[in-house]
């Protein structure tokens, strides 16, 4: 994946500016550059990373919600309606570990579907940025 | 009640050493530079260390301490594992990725990348300090129970020697081995645990032909609480707030302690510490299901009366189990195992309050960013010898103490002191060193402030001063105060400092941590 694949000697290439052909040079530039050298400001306004941040934000930050919420009732169910999560629902086996099995599916639901979407969505435009940043050769 | 004679237990455990140390002297080939000695040179697949991961994250208190307190308590004992495997979720979503990407050996890294450097780093290895050394009093001071069951020690000194042996092998396993000694001892431990409790999760469940509900039906008959314990109330009936403190610090404390969080540094990049991440959420999770089956089944087979009165009382429920379904074999595994695991979590302990004391305090703060390489690594392995020599100490002193309480202690100091810094730095581009500061300082100050006052450390008969009273507080655990309490000390801080914040800083923060564009360069 060209995504770990690292030109320790890269450039940003601003969008419009003077140097644009220094990433193409990327390979001949002094080993001394430093990260100063890279016009962070300009990559965190571009278009690109501004669409990567409001992927990732708008998946975790929800689903951060919904977990918590989720784990909270679990809590406060066992904490404040005992008699509810003590109830048998097959069995002798009662609600309230249904709910904590519960939990750990979500747990590992949650996991793999944010896995899928990052590998779907954040991780192409990581790469996209990266490219437009001269990190990275196409 | 004792179980098995020492001897096949003294054999396994010879074998556990042995190959730690075995391990650990065959992966010491390359540990000259700081990024070998601090993060294993980053080499790590997410495979590897998300096994790691789990291995640094079922310490001896979660294994033995969930499957006893299931085994006793029933659902309450359920209920405070499962904080363990929610907590990763936090991580997965929020903290490991950009985590990754900003920083490179120490927490310090990441919370001081955009503040100034001093005040933020001595304040952020302070706390790293504080929680490693709680942390690992309670590993140290467990593993003087764990082995009088084991090994049938009883004596204090018998006790005290035993934990001066793990602290000095713990030593040489830091010393020689450095971070990539540290995962490989992880990954075998880990391996062995993992096979070892899903092993016997199936042996039980044979023996009640996969019937979950007779397990359960047959632990409330060899319980003395009776079917109370499958219904929540066994452990929290009284003191239902002080709970959901409890749980709200395990869940956002476990992915805010120092040594599981510099462990995501051994990777490469951020996609690799998304898969160590999801790697340990699986392993987690498989190990508290099987912790449940085991817990009822230990009930269920040994009856909790037995647990209780052997020597480890709650502790011992595991070992019991095995000694009943596989005798003096499966005892003696069961035993080494958590002889592997204690003295592998102290390692890692010991290895992450070393580099934060050489790479942010002496390094960054007293040399000012400029030491020399080699002299900070010598620091960080005399910091290594002075934080077993002190864990011993503190671990002999500390024998007979409640482990869980201490442990419990240190994951909401994390909760209170890490988090809140750790995600406004991650997300609040306003966030600034008075914010930083405050909030991490606000954090710790407020949490063991409460617990001085709380009930634990005096006023009720099993407090540590069950003779005096000065408990004003009302909570056995102080998360559900301190953690709102240090957010709001990051906020004030913040507006406090006003507009001190490094706008450059901020923009190479944000675009690092996504995209990791400035990674190699620093």
């Amino acid at each position: 994946m060209t995504y770990t694949a690292r030109s320790p000697g890269a450039h940003f290439v601003p969008e419009r500016g003077a140097s644009t052909d220094a990433g193409n040079l990327a390979g001949v530039q002094a080993p001394s550059v430093g990260p100063e050298d890279i016009d962070f400001a300009s990559i965190q306004h571009s278009p690109e990373f501004i669409e990567l941040r409001g992927r990732l934000r708008r998946f975790v930050f929800p689903m951060t919600g919904l977990f918590l919420a989720w784990y909270l009732i679990y809590v406060l169910l066992s904490s404040y309606a005992p008699e509810f999560m003590g109830r048998p629902v097959i069995g002798t086996i009662t609600m309230g570990l249904v709910f904590g099995v519960a939990q750990l599916v979500t747990t590992i639901t949650i996991t793999s579907i944010y896995r899928g979407y990052a590998k779907r969505r954040v991780d192409p435009q990581v790469r996209l940025v990266r490219q437009r940043a001269g990190i990275d050769r196409r | 009640m004792t179980a098995g004679t020492p001897s096949t237990s003294l054999w396994m455990f010879a074998a556990i050493v042995a190959s730690v140390l075995a391990i650990v002297y065959r992966v010491n080939s390359r540990n000259s530079s700081r990024a070998d000695y601090y993060a294993a040179g980053s080499a790590f697949t997410g495979g590897q260390n998300g096994l790691a991961m789990s291995g640094d994250y079922l310490s001896a208190a979660s294994v033995l301490g969930t499957t006893g307190a299931i085994a006793v308590h029933g659902y309450d004992g359920f209920m405070y594992a499962i904080a363990w495997s929610v907590a990763w979720l936090l991580g997965v979503l929020l903290i490991v990725e950009m985590l990754r990407n900003t920083g490179r050996f120490t927490l310090g890294d990441v919370l001081a990348f955009r503040m100034r450097q001093r005040p933020v780093r001595a304040v952020t290895a302070m706390t790293t300090l504080v929680i490693c050394f709680l942390f690992m009093i309670a590993q140290m001071a467990g593993a003087g129970a764990v082995v009088a069951l084991l090994l049938n020690i009883t004596s204090r000194s018998g006790q005290s020697i035993v934990i001066a042996v793990v602290g000095i092998l713990m030593i040489f396993c830091v010393l020689v081995g450095g971070m990539r000694g540290t995962t490989w001892v992880q990954m075998f431990k880990a391996a062995l645990l993992l096979l070892c409790i899903v092993l016997l999760t199936v042996f039980l469940l044979g023996k009640f032909n996969f019937d979950f509900s007779a397990i359960l039906q047959q632990a409330s008959a060899n319980n003395s609480l009776g079917q109370a314990i499958l219904s929540p109330g066994t452990l929290y009936r009284n003191n239902t707030l002080d709970f959901v403190s409890l749980a709200l610090a395990q869940l956002l404390g476990a992915c805010s302690l120092p040594h599981v969080l510099i462990r995501f540094y051994t990777v490469p990049d951020a996609i690799q510490a998304r898969r160590t991440a999801t790697w340990a959420v699986w392993a987690v999770v498989t190990f508290n299901l099987c912790a449940m089956i085991i817990g009822f089944g230990a009930s269920a087979v040994v009856g909790s009366s037995a647990i209780l009165h052997a020597p480890g009382a709650e502790n011992s429920a595991l070992p019991l189990l095995a000694f009943r379904i596989g005798g003096q074999a499966l005892l003696g595994v069961v035993a080494a195992v958590a002889f592997a695991t204690i003295l592998a979590v102290v390692t890692g302990l010991t290895l992450t309050a070393s580099v934060a004391f050489a790479h942010d305090v002496y390094a960054n703060i007293i040399k000012r960013g400029k030491a020399n390489p080699a002299r900070e690594i010598r620091v960080a392995r005399l910091t290594a010898v002075a934080v077993g020599v002190l864990a011993i100490t503190g671990g002999i002193l500390a024998n007979g103490q409640n482990a869980a309480f201490l442990a419990g202690l240190a994951v909401a100091v994390a909760a209170s002191a890490h988090l809140p810094s750790l995600l406004f730095s991650l997300f609040w581009r306003r966030f600034n060193t008075v914010g930083a500061v405050l909030s991490s300082c606000g954090g710790l100050s407020s949490c063991l402030l409460l617990i001085i006052f709380s009930p634990v450390v005096s006023g009720s008969p099993t407090s540590i001063l069950p003779s005096v009273d000065f408990h004003l507080f009302p909570l056995s655990n102080p998360g559900i105060v301190s953690i709102p309490f240090a957010f709001l000390c990051g906020i004030v801080g913040t507006l406090l400092g006003k507009n001190t914040h490094d706008e450059q800083k901020q923009s190479e923060m944000e675009v690092r941590a996504l995209t990791g564009i400035g990674v190699r360069l620093s």
